[in-house]
């Protein structure tokens, strides 16, 4: 079967001449859910903003589903690569919350009752239903983000890449966007900081560091490695054992 | 009587009353054609037949009535004209040929005319324009355009500005506070160098978060063009009811014409 993602000697350098990545190989298989951890400034935005072809220029391909990120196919790819950006100001803009829902769809072309349904489906999903006639700066920081994910569910995407889903959230709505993240039957690409978060959702994880992929396996590995966790400034919260985490 | 509320408080939607009336519903390209054929003919009409700016502000006033638009959401918005008034009390000082006495000065007969036809003829106009801005969300309006084949450039320029003005004020709005949160009061002229360095930083940090929402709206599929999210039908009806006011305003502006001769 075609993986949902495949990169292949990425190497991708800033117009300033900041180098950011430097040859990175990665696939992953449908249905897959996958971290990726690194430190600040390890270029892990960098890679994400590269799968739907907003940065290119760089050597090297990306291909989603089988198709390659390049201009002419710019439409398709960006509906199967669902981007939910770190921010959810940034990604919402539309004056209601149901506006900036259908806004992705809308683009794809979409109309009168399919596109509702499409709406009214993907609100659902992150249980904002009855959000969507709010204007979306009102809503919680909590709310947003799951607004901000229902923007790019409502695309029906092959893959969903989330920018740090957890940042800001607190404990509640952090553990209910694991639900509805769990919930979705999708691959998913997830850039996180929160270790325990990565454990929670994803059976695999990828280590960038310095622009390059360091470590590829099962996440419970990768935790308990302390000689790469600590080459690569990733540490465990405080009293945090993976271990004692059922598999 | 309900108390005029806006939904969403969007910048960009300030000016729109939320109310349920005829006026509302009316497509917004229907209103803005027959707005600006109203406005043309109250321009065409000659300043000098005085009944006929009273018929025209009697139907405004009726217009304003039917969508349920109070006086005291119009009149305070009747002050982005006060520049041009200032303008129009000038003519009647600097107007050649006969002149009258009034209260001592002598003032020019042409002047005054001219003064008075740049005051009233404004004036229709800024209310019109009120109204419109008033029962039509502002977005409605753009797509009114889009659809009135204004050219796309132009809309989306329009349009970019709706959404940045939204972006720009949250923006300073954060900045204020975490000015002050640091205790950091506008008193006085020694403060206006903060005031002016935040200014630059807001420039930057409004253009890096306009760019990031551009890419967010990019990764979604947008290629240039907003989508149309709800099918305006526009019917003959629509059309016939909004171009009532031009057509009464035709037949005003046309018997003042014959009247002024
Ligand atoms: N527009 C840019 N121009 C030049 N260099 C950039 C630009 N954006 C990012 N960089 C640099 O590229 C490197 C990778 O940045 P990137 O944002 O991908 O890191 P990250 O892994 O997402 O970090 P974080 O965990 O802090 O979000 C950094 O050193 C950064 O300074
Ligand atoms: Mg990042």
């Amino acid at each position: 079967m075609t993986p949902s993602l495949r990169i292949a000697g990425l190497a991708f350098a800033y117009p300033d001449g900041y180098q950011a990545l430097f040859g990175v190989n990665l696939e992953i298989a449908k249905g897959e859910r996958v971290a990726l951890l690194g430190p600040n400034g390890a270029g892990k935005t960098t890679l994400v903003l590269h799968m739907n072809g907003l940065l290119s220029g760089g050597v090297g391909t990306v291909e989603v589903a089988g198709l390659t990120v390049e201009k002419q196919n710019f439409p398709e790819i960006r509906r199967r690569v669902g981007v939910v950006f770190q921010d959810p100001d940034d990604q919402l803009f539309m004056p209601t919350v149901r506006d900036d829902v259908a806004f992705g769809p809308a683009n794809m072309g979409l109309t009168g009752s399919d596109l509702a349904a499409r709406v009214d489906e993907a609100l659902e999903q992150v249980a904002m239903s009855e959000y969507a006639d709010r204007p979306p700066h009102h809503l919680s920081f909590g709310q947003r983000r799951r607004v901000a994910v229902a923007t790019v569910l409502a695309m029906h995407p092959e893959i969903l890449v989330l920018d740090e889903p957890s940042s800001n959230l607190d404990p509640a709505s952090r553990r209910e966007l694991a639900d509805i993240l769990r919930g979705l039957d999708i691959t998913l690409f997830m850039v996180t900081h929160d270790l325990p978060y990565a454990l929670e959702l994803c059976p695999r994880s990828v280590v960038l560091s310095e622009g390059v992929v360091v470590a590829d396996g099962p996440t419970r590995d990768i935790l308990l490695n302390d000689e790469l966790m600590r080459a690569n400034r990733l540490e465990l919260p405080f009293g945090f054992d993976p271990r004692n985490v059922p598999a | 009587m309900p108390s005029p509320h806006t939904h969403g408080h969007d910048v960009g939607e300030r000016l729109f009353v939320h109310r349920h009336s005829v006026i509302h519903r009316l497509p917004a390209e229907v209103k803005t054609v027959a707005m600006v054929a109203f406005i043309f003919t109250v321009i065409m009409t000659p300043p000098n037949q005085f009944w006929a700016f009273a018929l025209y502000a009697v139907i405004l006033v009726g217009v304003a009535g039917l969508a349920r638009i109070p006086a005291r959401v119009i009149l305070p918005r009747m002050l982005v004209e006060v520049p041009f008034v200032f303008f129009a009390l000038l003519m009647p000082f600097f107007g050649t040929g006969p002149t009258v006495e009034v209260l001592g000065l002598s003032l020019s007969q042409a002047g005054l005319l001219a003064g008075w036809g740049i005051l009233i003829k404004g004036t229709l106009g800024v209310v019109s324009s009120i109204l419109l801005a008033a029962t039509t969300p502002a977005r409605d309006l753009l797509m009114g355009l889009e659809r009135l084949k204004v050219p796309e450039l132009l809309v989306q320029i329009a349009s970019f500005m709706l959404r940045y003005t939204h972006v720009v004020s949250d923006e300073m709005h954060r900045m204020k506070l975490a000015r002050e949160s640091r205790g950091f009061t506008a008193t006085g002229i020694r403060s206006w160098p903060i005031i002016a360095q935040s200014g630059g930083a807001l420039f930057i940090r409004s253009y890096e978060r306009g760019e990031r929402v551009h890419l967010a709206m990019l990764s979604r599929g947008y290629t240039g063009r907003l989508p149309q999210l709800v099918t305006v039908t526009t019917t003959a009806a629509d059309w016939f009811t909004a171009m009532s006011l031009p057509a009464v305003g035709l037949i005003i502006a046309l018997t003042a014409i014959w009247a002024g001769r």
